[in-house]
């Protein structure tokens, strides 16, 4: 039986959608997972030296702070890993024994990433500490505690399920003890470390982490089994329904109407708030060129590459993927009587509103002076003015649908990558800081400043030229867009 | 109403519609039958105009839609759940398709208590988005939908799939009562040839893509097509 489930799971990985992702994607992905393994081994390895070259005993210090290492990873594991319980819904009606199912599902987490990664850490670490003479059983035991503890974190994550917003209560309760620790109010691993120590120390306090994680195991399983039905452990989450008119849009006619159905679309689903909260994060993207952060991006030219980011971050990543937004009922309004006119004004406006109202909020950079804050307003001029529109064109030829309830892939979509939406995408970065760059050098910087500027106001004079062709672009795009809207990723 | 010219659909060499010549006059309800790969919901959706013909056109009240857009005013249609906006309540959806069709609040309200019966209770007021309804219930959501705006075209595929048994009486009711009226012109495909039969005045039988059988109903249709379908 556990053969046939090592074939599902082995088709089901090589046919995921992420490992249909093109070679160099791929090869980027592996850079990255070499990158971090190296980092962790370079840790494991260097953390023991050191600690001794600052006159510290490494065991002891590991141990003070080992506290805090496993609050993180529980913190982590409840912001990103998943648990495997939707593919299992198929299995339920055949002849197999539903403890297999659970086993193999909670034996399929053991071999998470993210029970791996930690072996980078402790792995190095205990050989280290063998080479450099500690007992052999202590440093085993402690191992096997660490090895066990990090599986007890699995499980925890996994019995504590989807719950929204408790990795936010973890993470406010480490912050706590961290800052109760940090300012000497109280400090949390006088506490803690001694049980640490005493895994090194003694040959048998180890029992108590493995006795637990064996505990720990058997409630998941006891739990998963008694919920394995589609209406408990498996059911999905539904949300209840609120009925909103927003009456107060009916006063702009057929762009209201839009509008109305948009400002829905952001506030129900999973993706566009997703979307939103990062680009909320982009807001604050200047503060790396402002503060001398990093030396080389605090230059004029860069600035005015930050004024693009900080005013524009709604614009680019809600704008990139219109018409995308609405690709799961794309059939209904190609058959409705809808102005694509209408449709897109809606689109721009939504994309208007949220530049301006970055740009109040980014008042908080006057801090860093008036010329600062200039380049973020002249940024926001340009990205109404131009981008708004190059957005939107290069849309027209963004043809993947967005699954609305998965916060998947809006950190930038594989397969949203085309040659046509990136050379639209050239001239959103590249001609301010060229026009910029031009202005700046010939004369002074107010010059370069105002020339971005009239280009934004020059593109808004172009509204209705600019309207039109994306309007002709959409129309001649429709079959197609259809077409691979209806293909579910 | 509906004029079907020298029509043909093929994917890579395959033609998996064609239809010479085929006429849905004013008024008419109209039935399409035919087994899985028949052709029905390409027809639909090249009457809809999301795909393209490969070859002829067709032309809905004179308009040619593939070149014009100006059917869309006095079409409705519903082909399944992607018709339906997930995120929003069965009222905000009704009021959405009511703002594109011209209609105010007070309009959709008279038409949703007519039908009130219809949603049994279980669409309106539900504190439910339509992505959590049912299947059935999302389809009688999608289906009174078309009759916003008093379209002159109606046109529903396989509308009495997932429907229960009240449901699909009380359907067959609503497509009588919309067939009586002299303007208003409906297309219907089913796998049902009861249901279709009862409803419809002419029907149209499709097999692989092409018209096989089409028939004004009578007291004979039902034995007719059941032995043409007869395995």
């Amino acid at each position: 039986m556990i053969k046939k489930f090592l074939y599902l799971e082995w088709k089901a990985f090589t046919r995921s959608a992420s490992f249909g992702a093109n070679l160099a994607i791929k090869i980027l992905v592996g850079f990255i997972a070499l990158y971090f393994t190296l980092v962790f081994l370079i840790l494991g390895i260097g953390t023991f030296y050191i600690l001794k070259k600052l006159h510290l005993d490494p065991i002891v210090t590991v141990n003070k702070y080992l506290i805090y290492y496993f609050l993180l990873d529980l913190i982590i594991r409840l912001l990103l890993q998943k648990i495997p319980v939707m593919n299992i819904r198929p299995l339920l009606i055949f002849p197999i024994k539903k403890q297999t199912i659970v086993h193999f599902s909670l034996g399929k987490t053991v071999l998470s990433f993210f029970n791996f990664v930690h072996a980078f850490f402790f792995l190095p670490f205990s050989i280290v500490m063998i080479y450099e003479g500690y007992d052999v059983l202590s440093v085993l035991l402690w191992h096997t505690a660490m090895v066990s503890l990090i599986y007890f974190n699995n499980f925890v994550n996994i019995i504590l399920g989807n719950k929204d917003n408790l990795f936010a209560v973890f993470l406010g309760i480490t912050a706590v003890f961290g800052g109760l620790q940090f300012y000497g109010f109280f400090n949390i691993t006088d506490y803690t470390a001694p049980f640490f120590d005493a895994l090194f120390n003694t040959y048998w306090a180890f029992a108590i982490p493995v006795l637990l994680l064996i505990g720990l195991y058997y409630v998941t399983f006891y739990y998963f089994k008694s919920n394995l039905y589609l209406d408990a452990g498996l059911s999905s989450k539904h949300d209840i329904a609120k009925t909103e008119d927003l009456t107060w849009l009916n006063q702009f006619g057929t762009i209201g109407t839009f509008l109305k159905n948009d400002i829905k679309l952001i506030k129900r689903n999973k993706r566009s708030k997703t979307t939103v909260g990062m680009s909320v994060m982009f807001l604050f993207y200047g503060l790396l060129f402002f503060t001398n952060g990093i030396e080389a991006y605090n230059n004029p030219v860069m600035h005015i590459f930050a004024g693009i980011f900080v005013s524009g971050g709604f614009l680019i990543t809600f704008g990139q993927f219109v018409p995308s937004w609405d690709s799961a009922y794309y059939q209904l309004m190609m058959t409705q009587n809808i102005p694509y006119k209408g449709y897109l004004s809606s689109k721009w406006w939504l994309m208007v509103i949220a530049t301006i109202v970055s740009t109040i909020l980014a008042s908080f950079y006057l801090y860093f002076g008036w010329q600062i804050y200039m380049t973020i307003v002249v940024g926001a001029i340009y990205n109404i003015g131009v981008n708004s529109h190059l957005v939107l064109l290069g849309g027209a030829y963004t043809k993947t649908p967005i699954n609305l309830d998965s916060g998947k892939g809006a950190f930038g979509d594989k397969k949203a990558f085309n040659v046509k939406t990136m050379l639209v995408s050239i001239p959103q970065m590249a001609l301010p800081v060229l026009l910029y760059w031009g202005g700046s050098s010939l004369a002074n910087a107010n010059v370069g400043l105002a020339l971005v500027a009239s280009a934004g106001i020059l593109g808004f004079a172009f509204k209705d030229k600019a309207f039109s062709l994306i309007e002709k672009i959409y129309k001649t795009e429709k079959y197609a867009t259809i077409a691979s809207y209806k293909q579910k990723s | 109403m509906i004029q079907v010219n020298n029509l043909s659909k093929s994917y890579n060499g395959t033609t998996v519609l064609k239809i010479d010549n085929l006429e849905i006059p004013k008024g008419q309800s109209f039935g399409l039958v035919g087994n899985n790969g028949a052709g029905k919901t390409t027809f639909f959706s090249l009457i809809l105009d999301l795909i393209q013909p490969s070859t002829g056109h067709i032309n809905n009240n004179d308009v040619q839609v593939n070149t014009s857009e100006n059917w869309k005013p006095f079409t409705a249609s519903f082909l399944d759940e992607s018709f339906l906006i997930g995120y929003l309540t069965p009222e905000e959806y009704f009021y959405f398709i009511g703002d594109l069709r011209g209609q105010n609040k007070a309009d959709i309200d008279a038409l949703l208590t007519k039908h009130e019966e219809f949603f049994n209770g279980e669409i309106l007021k539900n504190k439910k988005y339509l992505r959590d309804l049912s299947k059935g219930n999302q389809k009688k959501v999608g289906i009174i939908a078309t009759l916003i705006g008093n379209p002159e075209v109606v046109i529903l595929d396989e509308p009495f799939a997932n429907l229960d048994p009240t449901t699909v009486n009380r359907l067959k009711k609503i497509i009588k009562e919309l067939a009586e009226n002299p303007d208003v012109t409906i297309l219907v495909s089913s796998h049902d040839l009861l249901h279709t039969v009862e409803v419809c005045d002419r029907i149209v039988a499709l097999n692989k893509g092409e018209v096989v059988k089409d028939i004004q109903t009578s007291n004979e249709t039902l034995q007719e097509l059941e032995t043409f379908f007869a395995v």
